[in-house]
């Protein structure tokens, strides 16, 4: 083999061997910087956009060509006519998303779903031990768009009394917007609560004077 | 059935993943060569290195240590003058020195604890060009140690020819470095970050689009979506066990993390690297059933662990005792993952020192607390590129040391024999995580000024128990409740980082390069196996038994005492 070996001894002159001390560190930095920071991100993004212009800009959900959310961003609901998400402890604001950090041990996690599940129980007319859990635990990005079936099947009476259609009809959307596992194996069955919204909006349109109906 | 799934199909792509990586690594012709020699050959001009002169450990050590201090200096400049800077189309202002420096030196360290909030505090210069860079080259710099710890142990690259004593070539740095990111990263992570885009994931330097809510009417009445070149990042962030995202809430958030399948992409992402690494070795040891020993306790320690954990979060959430359906504990996760994904995740995160998350750590019950710890502790399960072998292989010196003792015999591995100097760096090795991480949690949590903790009690200390934990094991999660944007906490994570990383990456470094130039005895009848059965037991017990001695009385504090808490909170509500 004819390969050198880089020993640094004491017989090399200070300002050589200082030399080959830092100018490879910081061509590698410069390197990086560019094949990295610059060449990779920026190719990638570009073509990402290019493949996938919807997915790559926010997945944003229009109608009539106006952007009316984003289908991966939960929206609040508090209205009777409409399906509510998941508790979110930033207000689903998407700009400073997160959870509650609350540990189980936390008298401060008991007490937020205990006033919750006193408001739900009294709404739904169910003893509490029935109230599907997502509704209750606030989700990870205090965005989660989904809710589980469950939670959306709980949901179905009060929002067809809110619209007056009939609770099958309103059932037969919920089952068209139920996501099964992903490939059939991925995830969690769930509705996207924005999309069952805006699809409630499309095929039972409220009334000019119904948008203002209140909970409860 | 998902989770199998997951586990399953990242141990087949490990597989053909380690042929290539031998081949890239072992210095031999490859045929990847034509695609990226003439660019390297560019590269190294640049840098004025001759990419076949080989290096001893101090060399090679030097060269880590140098070119991580100008990568750092320069990040910490970038980060701290974003404001002034391009690409900053949402206006995003400056950023405190002391959270600057923690960032530059977190991102440097292949940590990637966040004090900062991502899509609110960070341009796009600073996530897309500075973070993006750090995490394509800290774990190319991180295999590039181990690489050279690995041709130590078997007596350099020039073993054939030098004589004992002699200095050994543990490779070239900067050719091992320049080739991981290259021919190993950088195609990885294309072809991840645009499977990611396909599920959703953001990938876009427009400026943030404001849409309003469907019902006015309430205290939100718009929503601004935040983009960037998201996908680039989180592909790197999760295959270079970096684990610092675009977002916040990291891969909790639909837009990091926007499907189950991009949920399946980014846990393989997480863990491919670090298994390939241990087939890897197998082969540029030559050493197959050493391989699949490490194979054996690796896969071992880590299926327990997911199990505790996906069996923790299926239990109920004690606070929600009487009020909800007593099914799984959801707070904190997303309903598109539920628990079991979940738990995986977070698992498999705090083993590979990646700390990336799906759900809130801080609300996991305590006996996944429990697991995510212990994967932070040991940092050997899979590990970090490069350091988590790195740590395997100090472990195994251990094991070979004690096993040595009670057969009577010198302790040797591959036919070189640990003698005074080498244990005595290993006895450094041992108390430094201890030493470290539990100073820093007794001065913080014994001043309550600087604490900051959101949680009271038991999981109070647990939280800053965890902070330093992630620091020191380079992992970066958190218990993101904690207050830790904060000069304290900065600078105290800085040195706790600093310490974590470069220590247990340069001291086993110089064991390997002591290692090297000693004569290699022949194996014979008294030579300690380490492919067998009683090694890999004797090794996850010296694994098992050196961690509970550290830590087992600041876990009996943090996650054990939150269980009993629990278990009498439960007890009072029925």
């Amino acid at each position: 083999m004819n390969t050198t070996l880089i020993v640094h001894a004491g017989s090399e002159s200070a300002l050589s061997s200082h030399h080959a001390i830092w100018r490879p560190a910081a061509g590698l930095a410069a390197v990086m910087l560019v094949t990295c920071g610059l060449v990779y991100s920026g190719s990638v993004t570009g073509l990402a956009g290019l493949l996938f212009p919807q997915q790559a800009t926010g997945s944003l959900v229009l109608v009539d060509g106006k952007a009316v959310g984003s289908a991966l961003i939960a929206q609040p609901f508090s209205s009777d006519v409409y399906f509510h998400g998941r508790p979110s402890s930033v207000n689903t604001d998407p700009m400073s998303t997160g959870g509650s950090n609350l540990a189980p041990s936390n008298p401060a996690l008991r007490d937020r779903v205990a006033a919750e599940s006193a408001v739900l129980t009294e709404r739904y007319q169910l003893a509490a031990t029935e109230l599907p859990i997502d509704l209750l635990a606030s989700s990870g990005s205090g965005v989660d768009p989904h809710i589980s079936p469950e939670a959306a099947a709980l949901q179905l009476k009060r929002v067809a009394a809110a619209r007056s259609i009939p609770s099958d009809l309103l059932n037969k959307l919920v089952e068209q917007q139920t996501e099964a596992p992903q490939w059939g194996i991925f995830g969690q069955p769930r509705v996207n609560v924005l999309l069952l919204n805006l699809a409630l909006d499309k095929d039972f349109p409220l009334q000019q004077s119904g948008g203002s109906a209140s909970a409860q | 059935m998902d989770v199998m799934l997951i586990l399953a199909l990242a141990l087949l792509l490990a597989w053909p993943l380690r042929a290539y990586m031998v081949g890239i690594f072992s210095g031999q012709k490859h045929w990847s060569d034509k695609v990226f020699g003439p660019v390297e050959n560019g590269i190294f001009k640049v840098l004025g290195v001759k990419a076949s002169a080989g290096m001893n450990w101090k060399s090679y050590g030097i060269a880590f240590l140098i070119s991580n201090l100008v990568l750092g200096v320069i990040a910490f400049l970038l980060l701290m003058f974003q404001h002034v800077l391009p690409m900053n189309p949402d206006g995003i202002g400056p950023l405190s020195w002391d959270l600057a420096l923690h960032t530059a030196v977190s991102f440097l360290t292949n940590t990637n604890q966040q004090h900062y909030s991502g899509q609110a505090q960070l341009s796009y210069l600073s996530q897309g060009f500075v973070i993006v860079t750090l995490q394509f080259v800290t774990p190319a710099m991180g295999l590039a140690v181990c690489l050279a710890v690995l041709r130590g142990l078997m007596g350099g690259r020039n073993s054939a020819e030098a004589a004992e004593g002699e200095e050994r070539d543990l490779g070239n740095y900067y050719q091992d470095t320049v080739r991981a990111v290259l021919r190993l990263m950088l195609p990885l992570a294309a072809v991840v970050a645009l499977l990611l885009a396909s599920q959703g994931v953001p990938s876009s330097y427009q400026a943030s689009p404001t849409v309003p809510v469907l019902e006015q009417g309430q205290s939100l009445t718009e929503q601004k979506i935040p983009l960037g070149p998201v996908a680039a990042m989180v592909a790197i962030k999760q295959l270079g066990t970096n684990g610092g995202g675009w977002y916040g809430p990291n891969s909790s958030n639909p837009l990091e993390n926007p499907t189950p399948v991009a949920n399946a992409i980014e846990t393989i992402a997480l863990v491919l690297i670090p298994i390939a690494i241990v087939f890897m070795a197998g082969g540029l040891l030559r050493q197959r059933g050493f391989a699949r020993m490490s194979l054996a306790v690796m896969g071992f320690l880590s299926l327990l662990c997911v199990g505790a954990a996906i069996y923790s979060e299926q239990q109920p959430n004690v606070a929600f005792t009487g009020l909800a359906q007593q099914t799984g504990n959801m707070e904190g996760k997303e309903v598109r993952l539920g628990t079991d994904l979940s738990a995986l995740w977070a698992t498999l995160t705090t083993q590979t020192s990646n700390g990336s998350v799906n759900a809130m750590h801080d609300s996991l019950n305590p006996v996944a607390g429990l697991v995510t710890r212990s994967g932070m502790l040991i940092n050997a399960i899979w590990g970090g590129i490069g350091c988590g072998f790195v740590n395997f292989i100090v472990y195994v010196w251990i094991a070979v040391f004690i096993a040595g003792l009670m057969i009577g015999r010198t302790p040797e591995i591959f036919g070189r024999k640990l003698e005074k100097t080498e244990i005595s760096w290993l006895g450094v090795l041992l108390v430094l995580p201890s030493a470290v991480i539990l100073t820093f949690t007794a001065i913080t949590v014994a001043i309550p000024s600087i604490t900051g903790n959101s949680n009271p009690g038991l999981h109070g200390i647990a939280q800053v128990f965890y902070e330093y934990t992630s620091a020191f094991a380079n992992n970066g999660s958190g218990f993101e409740g904690l207050g830790d944007n904060t000069q304290w906490w900065n600078i105290s994570c800085v040195i706790v980082l600093l310490l974590g990383r470069y220590l247990p990456l340069v001291i086993p470094l110089v064991i390997a390069g002591l290692l090297a130039k000693k004569r290699q005895i022949p194996v014979s009848n008294g030579t300690l196996p380490l492919h067998n059965l009683t090694f890999g037991v004797t090794l996850v017990t010296v694994i098992l038994i050196l961690n509970f001695l550290s830590f087992l009385p600041s876990m009996v504090l943090g996650p054990i005492g939150e269980a009993l808490e629990l278990t009498s909170i439960a007890g009072d509500l029925k």
